[in-house]
């Protein structure tokens, strides 16, 4: 196919104007070209014989006249084997090969094939010649890591397929092909272990959705008890600066029980990634006994990146985690923060001159952060088995203000609400996440009466606590305000945990349920004590001995004398 | 040879137009007017209209002006030449120093590659509690000063240059008044530190555009430095300026603003400065203070609201004070886990009990009989105010987690204060 080509008309920032010389298709890849350097672009808009296009690198130095290269490719990530443990830049540029190849500063105009394509994979046949196949299908598997990592039909494959040759188990490259399918217009149809998919088409190769109910526990407490998320489900965290989304991410990104974490990085600080991309390779996961970045995928896309960049590297990230559910695994993509994406939108809508929404927002971005979760969900595959893609989004409201329209507009499509309170994070009560305004519409692991117990006592405390502030601790009585020391105990020593103690930032499905369980017991128990100074002093050993308790090693010999010391205690009080 | 072209077709604000071909974006020109050679640079490209912003600003340019296109972006001198130097914005001397011309550098530079980047791990001193107990700064760590107008926060931002061991300090000043200029000058003098830094100032009285250039001069030469082995400490005042300076002339360019007049870009250009902030691997580092006023004390204002959720942390300075709630030192956590043992719990829990002196304070005024344990949060507060938070205070790291020890025994019991019963019977002071 000939290249399509244009000359640059107008530049203004990252968008510039070509005139096209044929046709373009809206949302294909261009190149415009100065010298050696190839910038990467994408057509945003068509009117006439000229297209606008993103440019996701700085223009600085283009000229009008430039050449234009159009691809006719939608903007696209490659898959297959030897994703998991890379890092790679919002359109999958692979960061470390860059480095290595260019030096310490990003140079532009530079890209570099997402996956290796000299290394070998043993590759096991899974289906045999003459069976019937259709898109998403596994024909295959190598071993990547940890992993059954299928070599699938590729997802665009319409309509059913015959096998005509399959290869023998033995040692390919991603380019080599493995399969031959002979398609129902007669032509034969090559398969490789590698394929481009474009990010912003949803995979939709299996049977059906299915209602995801199965909980993702985190080890968090306040989420996994009180606002539990689910495989296959959606959450997000708003939250002001500084309130603690991002050690929250990083924190479900190490201990989220599935099998695969796309933590995607979107337009914020670069120091944060690294912190992941070199502490992971050090940190064994204790569920598998092997590094943690076996089962991670780091897309890397941060402030000072390419800001058109940023919308790619979400959909970069859920591209990849749609690929790896195809295989029947659950993976988890965290996006942090979706409000950068939602910027970037702005800022271009403002360089496009459209009519602006809210907060000079552009109108489509309520469809756009919509179509966006929707990507999660538990699927039904052709053969039968089930894969789940979570996605959990970190929102940076401007002014710590919810009533704004990314978080407003999040809100409306997830299934759980982690909202972070600044007043919570200023007494350094993390996790901040409020319990009083957060919501999930999941069941978690613990005992759902129980939670509604105790949410309804903290709903009350609150309230005693708010009266207390205008009519004083003498102005309520003796039973308000042990209620409200209990709300402070279980703040204290269940919703705040320490996201950088090694015991305390994990706490295990088992750990959760015995420790609320007796937790909830003591909540509900009346108290013998019989004046209010005498109840605080009480409350205070009791946190004291929870705290400790709660930095002992699950089931350790100190665990259970600490719980013996915790009996005695309560057996004393009451 | 280069073309001149003579025939200005627009003039409005601070921003020139006129048609011209072979023109690059970001593109430097030379506009010859009747007050002597601005110079300005390509920021649009429109068919053969050409629109570029006159750093000098448009009062007095004519049509009929010559424009002189040079072939390349803004650049500045690089050297050692540069030490003990002032400028300008638009790298001109203000000094009687000579105007440099050697080993020009373009100062739109890429940014690091994340996988080049290694993490932080090096606590800066300052000898003030409540930023080494409470919020330690990090070598490569940037972080802004929130404070309102009145504070003391250049005095805040210089005593802690002072203090920092490092290599040059680079000096951003962006609508400084002028005797806030001299009088940090002087205290670098004063502290024997002037022969070792750079100053690009631009005053409230220079032209708005000029203000820009500011940081990108700064942070460039500071980034040339680090690669090349030194740890530089630049320091930023005030940024406020400088977004407000980007407003003007967003506004001026008839563009949409997203929030209270800012332009929509406003996270992404605030960003580009302050992640220059980076440690390299055998080299040196930049670390990055920085001054956001905020307009009528309102954190929420969109300046240090993107500030806050950019930089790595930030003081907030009121009422003269470091306040331990607005502030944070997102770093922290890289270097007290080895500083000492009780480092992070003894930071946790006189934040949490203070937070509870204020609740006291606020029914206090209220007119609320005070308990016994009312009581001991006042005492509390008044001790952690007068012998930790002031900003007097000057004593190292250690000496003021002892003192934290100290307030703590004499108005707590032991399991009043919330921390692990393993460290309060290691430092909990005897009687
Ligand atoms: N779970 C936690 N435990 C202890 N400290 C926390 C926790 N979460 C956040 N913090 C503190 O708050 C700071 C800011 O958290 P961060 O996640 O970066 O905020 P955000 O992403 O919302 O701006 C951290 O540097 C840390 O000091
Ligand atoms: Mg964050």
């Amino acid at each position: 196919m000939a290249v399509q080509t244009g000359k640059i008309e107008s530049i203004n920032g990252n968008l510039i104007g070509v005139l096209f010389d044929s046709y373009v298709r809206q949302n294909e890849v261009a190149y415009a070209v100065r010298g050696e350097e190839r910038l990467k672009a994408e057509v945003i808009r068509i009117r006439g014989n000229k297209a606008e296009l993103q440019v996701f690198e700085d223009t600085a130095g283009l000229k009008r006249g430039d050449r234009v290269e159009f691809t006719g490719q939608l903007l696209s990530v490659q898959v297959g084997p030897g994703l998991l443990g890379m890092t790679y830049d919002g359109l999958q540029n692979p960061l470390n090969k860059l480095a290595d190849a260019h030096g310490v500063f990003l140079k532009r105009g530079i890209s570099l094939p997402p996956l290796d394509g000299s290394k070998s994979w043993t590759f096991e046949p899974l289906m045999v010649e003459g069976d019937t196949v259709r898109a998403g299908d596994w024909l295959g598997w190598v071993q990547e890591g940890l992993f059954e990592h299928k070599i699938m039909v590729p997802f665009h494959f319409r309509g059913a397929y015959t096998i005509h040759s399959l290869v023998q188990k033995g040692q390919y490259k991603i380019d080599d092909t493995v399969a031959v399918l002979k398609g129902e217009d007669g032509f034969d149809h090559l398969v490789t272990m590698s394929f481009d998919w474009p990010v912003k088409l949803s995979v939709e190769a299996f049977q059906e959705r299915l209602m995801p109910e199965e909980p993702l526990v985190i080890g968090t407490r306040a989420i996994d008890t009180f606002f539990p998320v689910v495989k296959g489900g959606t959450f997000c965290i708003p939250g002001p600066f500084g309130a603690g989304k991002t050690v929250l991410q990083h924190i479900t990104s190490r201990h989220a029980t599935v099998d695969i974490v796309i933590v995607a990085a979107c337009g914020e600080r670069a120091g944060e990634v690294v912190e992941l991309m070199q502490e992971f390779p050090e940190l064994i996961d204790p569920r598998t006994g092997r590094s943690l970045m076996e089962r991670t995928i780091v897309i890397c896309n941060t402030s000072s990146m390419p800001t058109a960049a940023r919308e790619a590297s979400v959909y970069t990230g859920v591209a990849l985690g749609e690929y790896y559910r195809q295989m029947g695994l659950d993976v988890l993509v965290l996006a942090d923060s979706t409000s950068r994406w939602a910027q970037a939108l702005r800022e271009m809508s403002g360089k496009l001159e459209e009519i602006p929404g809210e907060e000079a927002f552009p109108a489509y971005l309520e469809s756009r952060i919509a179509a966006f979760y929707e990507r999660a969900g538990v699927v039904k595959l052709n053969n039968g088995e089930t894969g789940t893609l979570s996605i959990g989004g970190t929102v940076s409201p401007a002014g710590g203000n919810f009533e704004e329209p990314v978080t407003q507009s999040t809100l409306k499509v997830v299934g759980a609400f982690h909202g972070l309170s600044k007043a919570r994070a200023d007494a350094r009560r993390f996790p901040s996440i409020d319990p009083l305004e957060s919501w999930s519409k999941y069941q978690g692991v613990v005992d759902p009466q129980r939670v509604a117990t105790v949410r309804a006592m903290m709903k009350s405390a609150d309230e005693i606590r708010q009266m207390m502030t205008v009519v004083g601790e003498e102005g309520v009585s003796l039973d308000d305000f042990i209620l409200y020391l209990k709300a402070e105990l279980l703040d204290s020593v269940y919703l705040q945990q320490n996201a950088f103690d090694d015991v305390d930032s994990y706490c295990s499905e088992e750990r959760q349920k015995y420790v609320f369980n007796l937790l909830s017991d003591l909540l509900v128990a009346k108290s013998a004590v019989t004046a209010k100074e005498d109840a605080r002093s009480f409350f205070n050993q009791l946190r004291q001995a929870f705290v400790d308790w709660n930095y002992l090693a699950w089931d350790s010999d100190e665990f259970r004398a600490k719980e013996a010391e915790i009996t005695e205690l309560l057996a004393s009080g009451n | 040879m280069q073309k001149i072209y003579t025939k200005i077709d627009q003039v409005s604000g601070n921003v020139i137009a006129l048609a011209a071909d072979d023109v690059a974006y970001g593109e430097l020109a030379i506009v010859s007017t009747a007050q002597g050679d601005a110079l300005a640079e390509v920021i649009r490209i429109e068919g053969d209209l050409v629109f570029l912003q006159v750093y000098s600003g448009g009062a007095g340019i004519s049509t009929r002006d010559e424009v002189r296109f040079l072939g390349y972006g803004m650049q500045v001198s690089f050297s050692e030449n540069l030490l003990g130097r002032i400028f300008n914005g638009a790298g001109q001397p203000l000094d009687n120093g000579p105007q440099l011309t050697d080993c020009m550098i373009e100062i739109n530079t890429p940014s690091v590659n994340p996988a080049c980047r290694i993490i932080p791990s090096k606590m800066i001193r300052t000898g003030i509690p409540m930023i080494d107990v409470f919020n330690t700064l990090v070598m490569s760590q940037k972080l802004p000063i929130f404070s309102i107008a009145g504070e003391p926060y250049n005095e805040l931002l210089a005593r802690i240059a002072m203090q920092a061991e490092v290599d040059l300090i680079v000096i951003g000043g962006m609508g400084l008044k002028y005797n806030d200029y001299l009088t940090l000058k002087q205290t670098l003098e004063d502290g024997g530190a002037l022969g070792n830094s750079i100053f690009f100032v631009h005053t409230a009285a220079d032209p708005v555009v000029e203000c820009l250039l500011v940081p990108d001069m700064a942070l460039t030469v500071a980034e040339r430095f680090a690669v090349e082995g030194k740890n530089v400490l630049v320091l930023l005042t005030d940024m406020t300026n400088f977004a407000d300076a980007m407003k003007e002339i967003a506004i001026t360019m008839e563009q949409v603003p997203s929030n209270r007049g800012y332009p929509g870009d406003l996270y992404s250009q605030l960003a580009r400065r302050y992640e220059k902030a980076v440690d390299f691997e055998g080299a040196g580092s930049v670390t990055t203070l920085g001054v956001t006023t905020m307009p009528g004390d309102d954190v929420t204002h969109p300046v240090p609201d993107n500030t806050g959720y950019i930089t790595e942390g930030q003081y907030y300075l009121r009422d003269g004070r470091i306040d331990p709630f607005g502030s944070l030192s997102r770093l922290k956590q890289l270097v007290n886990k080895d500083s000492r043992e009780d480092h992070r719990d003894v930071m946790d829990a006189m934040i949490r009990l203070y937070a509870q002196t204020r609740e006291t304070l606020e029914k206090r005024a209220m007119g609320f009989k005070m308990s016994d344990w009312d009581d001991k949060l006042v005492r509390f507060g008044e001790l952690f105010e007068a012998e930790i938070m002031d900003l007097s205070v000057n004593i190292p790291l250690e000496a003021a987690l002892d003192r934290c020890w100290s307030i703590c025994a004499r108005c707590f019991d032991k399991d009043e204060v919330g921390m692990r019963s393993a460290l309060i019977d290691k430092f909990w002071p005897a009687a």
